[in-house]
């Protein structure tokens, strides 16, 4: 992934590298709270740093080779948005399974964080997403339920193309320590926040040899075609419409009332004669 | 499977979550062992829980080695203080009789009364209610009654209360466990140090019980009314306080209970108590609800929008909030945000605001107007603005009197974007029952 430094803008107090696909320009906006803080040059506040993941699950038919208590063989995952490596953040990932299952506490040590197995029904998993220790020492929970029967009950289950459900979210640490951002300078699977001017890093620690650091993204990844694409600026643009048209509409109701207000004064005046 | 196949039902609508793997062989198919199948059903199909008693076990038969005879045999009671010999049947076997102390001498248990000697009595106990006399026989009825206290003051000679020869005892035993212990900390875990008595509570405590007992049903059902009044007033209040507190959510990420499965990411709604007349400005909302947002270690984006939503939505009444969500649905926005980043979520939020504004200027607009058509009316002397009108506007319609002078019209409000007619339009008037407008719409 091509580190979108060019296209960095410097919004109010934070900026962010983009993580999910599209490039757009980050504005702040709205909260411009951080701003009434006092900045008394205590250590780092007002940084937030942010993962962006996406999770969810995929699920194959397995056709003539389905039996009656397994019918689908599926992969539930949490990956990095871009599809980036999350084990520079993440520790493990616990994902909890109907208790249906035999050991339904599956415990994933390092990434690419997904686990697959076979069944029949659709449950709650409850993903458990446990950080390194200078990262966070609280865990983390999602929830997802595990999708694989296609929405559409007309259309026909194939043993090619699997149904996809997968959800956009970004993990949110509003206080990260030194040493955290210290290792994830750079990191391509994190938006690393615009640092208070004259605040200095150390250099991050020497990570493992880039080979082993790869394995643990997801672009190679055998399910990585059927992947949802998010892009945020879609959603962005469809916003920025809809607020434009809440504005009109406002300043038309503006007028309306200085208008009535106007004929009110009229009135008033003439009936008080 | 096969049911659904006759019937040509689609086989794709396998329910969700309830039994997952292959549900156990129908019970009627299993019979159980030992037992027949109508009692097992009265049991519940389920085996019992405490092993039942083994009938192979009572029709044991005698150890045919062993003789067994029955004798007449004399037998003493450690419980008796006198000598008395008493004849019984005994089993004995093989000639040797059984040993050991008569069987129920150990349910004979008593009471440890504290015995005091004169010294001790003149050092510590002396008392100016009680005299020596009284105190001795106390003790004495005491021991004979084993601290039935009822019984004891129904033979004492001088009438006293439960109440009082309790404390004289309690406090006597206390004052003497006190001065023989070599430390005050001997006998510091003594029930009787531990635990005093409390005069006044108990004979509170015992009047209480009296009036509760004698309380006729009248007066009952009364006291439940005022206690039912007073829990909504309690909750009233609490409400308002709720609401105006900042909302501090801490959340526990670890342990975050699911409110809606179907939402990803973790929501904890905080109590949706929804105050019915409090008006909170939106804004220490929201900054109250950053703050708490970032005592949190990690959240979850979707999360801190989820909470930002709500602290916009506090100050608006659930007729607000549904429309603000018909708006963004008119608009084409997705209610959640499909790609929630920081600068999404922020967007989402302020375009949410907006709508909120806009809702509000929209009845500002029927106010204004409401108010436009009492000023008309005015002039017939009827009162201008009466409030019981104005507080009767709809949402979208106003109940507007018929007027006929001047041939000024009472105008019907349309919505939104509807301009007023000039005067002399026809008369219209909505003949709508006006509702009572709550504060909450506001």
């Amino acid at each position: 992934m091509t580190n979108s430094s060019s296209s960095k803008k410097h919004g109010q107090d934070q900026s962010e590298l983009s993580g999910p696909t599209s490039k757009s320009q980050r504005t702040k906006m709205g909260k411009s709270e951080d701003n009434d803080k006092k900045n008394s040059g205590k250590k780092l506040k007002d940084v937030e740093i942010s993962v962006p993941i996406v999770y969810g699950n995929m699920a194959f038919w397995l056709g003539k080779k389905a039996s009656e208590y397994q019918s689908h063989k599926w992969t539930v995952y949490v990956r990095g948005a871009s599809n980036e490596d999350l084990g520079v953040i993440i520790k493990r990932v616990v994902f909890q399974l109907h208790s249906s299952f035999n050991n339904p506490t599956r415990v994933v040590d390092a990434p690419p964080f997904e686990l697959s197995e076979a069944g029949w029904g659709e449950f709650e998993i409850a993903i458990t997403l446990h950080f390194h220790s200078d990262v966070c020492d609280k865990p983390l929970n999602l929830y997802h339920h595990l999708k694989l029967y296609p929405e559409d009950e007309n259309s026909s289950m194939s043993t090619k193309k699997p149904v996809v459900v997968e959800f956009y979210d970004e993990v949110v640490f509003p206080d990260p320590s030194e040493a955290f951002l210290a290792r994830v300078q750079n990191h391509p699977a994190v938006n690393f926040p615009r640092l208070p001017a004259g605040h200095t890093l150390p250099p991050p620690i020497p990570v493992e040899d880039a080979n082993r650091r790869r394995k643990g993204d997801t672009k190679d990844n055998p399910l990585s075609q059927w992947f949802l694409s998010f892009s945020e600026a879609d959603e962005l643009l469809q916003l920025a419409a809809a607020r434009q048209q809440v504005q009109a509409h406002i300043a038309k109701v503006k007028r309306q009332i200085s208008l009535i207000e106007g004929q009110h004064k009229q009135l008033k005046s003439s009936s008080d004669q | 499977m096969d049911a659904k196949d006759i019937l040509g039902l689609p086989k794709n609508s396998f329910p969700s979550s309830a039994d997952k793997k292959p549900r156990p062989p129908k019970e009627s198919q299993r019979k159980p062992d030992g037992i027949s199948r109508e009692v097992y059903a009265l049991t519940g199909r389920m085996p019992p829980l405490m092993p039942s008693i083994d009938a192979s076990q009572l029709k044991k038969k005698h150890p045919p080695h062993e003789k067994i005879t029955w004798q007449w045999l004399p037998f003493t009671n450690s419980a008796r203080k006198d000598d008395l010999h008493l004849y019984h049947w005994v089993r004995v076997v093989n000639g040797v009789p059984p040993t050991g102390d008569y069987s129920f001498a150990k349910y004979n248990k008593s009471v440890d009364i504290i015995k005091y000697t004169d010294e001790e009595y003149e050092k510590h106990l002396t008392d100016p209610m009680w005299t020596k006399e009284e105190t001795n026989e106390l003790f004495d009825l005491c021991g004979r009654f084993d601290l039935r206290f009822v019984v004891i003051a129904d033979r004492f000679p001088s009438s006293r209360t439960v109440e009082e020869l309790k404390d004289r005892y309690y406090s006597v035993s206390q004052a003497i466990l006190i001065a023989r212990a070599a430390s005050s900390g001997d006998v510091a875990t003594h029930p009787l140090i531990k635990e005093p008595y409390n005069v006044s509570q108990e004979m509170e405590r015992k009047r209480a019980l009296s009036m509760v007992l004698s309380q006729t049903r009248q007066q009952e059902r009364k006291d439940e009314e005022v206690l039912v009044e007073a829990k909504r007033i309690a909750e009233l209040r609490m409400a308002s306080k709720v609401t105006e507190q900042p909302q501090l959510v801490v959340a526990s990420n670890a342990d975050a209970e699911v409110t809606e499965r179907a939402v990803p990411g973790e929501t904890i709604s905080p109590s949706n108590v929804q105050p019915p007349s409090m008006v909170v400005p939106s804004a220490t909302d929201n900054a109250s609800t950053l703050a708490s947002l970032r005592m949190l270690r990690v959240y979850l984006r979707t999360y801190a929008l989820d909470q930002m939503v709500q602290a916009s939505n506090s100050s608006a009444g659930l007729r607000t909030i549904k429309r603000v969500e018909q708006t963004l649905q008119d608009l084409g926005v997705n209610l959640k945000p499909r790609v929630p980043t920081k600068a999404v979520c922020a967007e989402h939020l302020e375009l949410r605001r907006e709508i909120l504004t806009w809702l509000n200027l929209q009845k500002q607009v029927q106010y204004k107007e409401a108010e436009g058509s009492s000023f008309r009316d005015g002039s017939y002397g009827e009162t201008p603005g009466t409030p019981k009108l104005l507080r009767g506007a709809d949402q979208d319609r106003t109940f507007i009197p018929d007027s006929m002078n001047f041939g000024v019209s009472s105008e019907r409000v349309g919505k939104k974007d509807q301009k007023r007619k000039a005067h002399g339009g026809p008369p219209t008037s909505a003949h709508k029952r006006p509702r009572k407008q709550k504060a909450s719409d506001l």
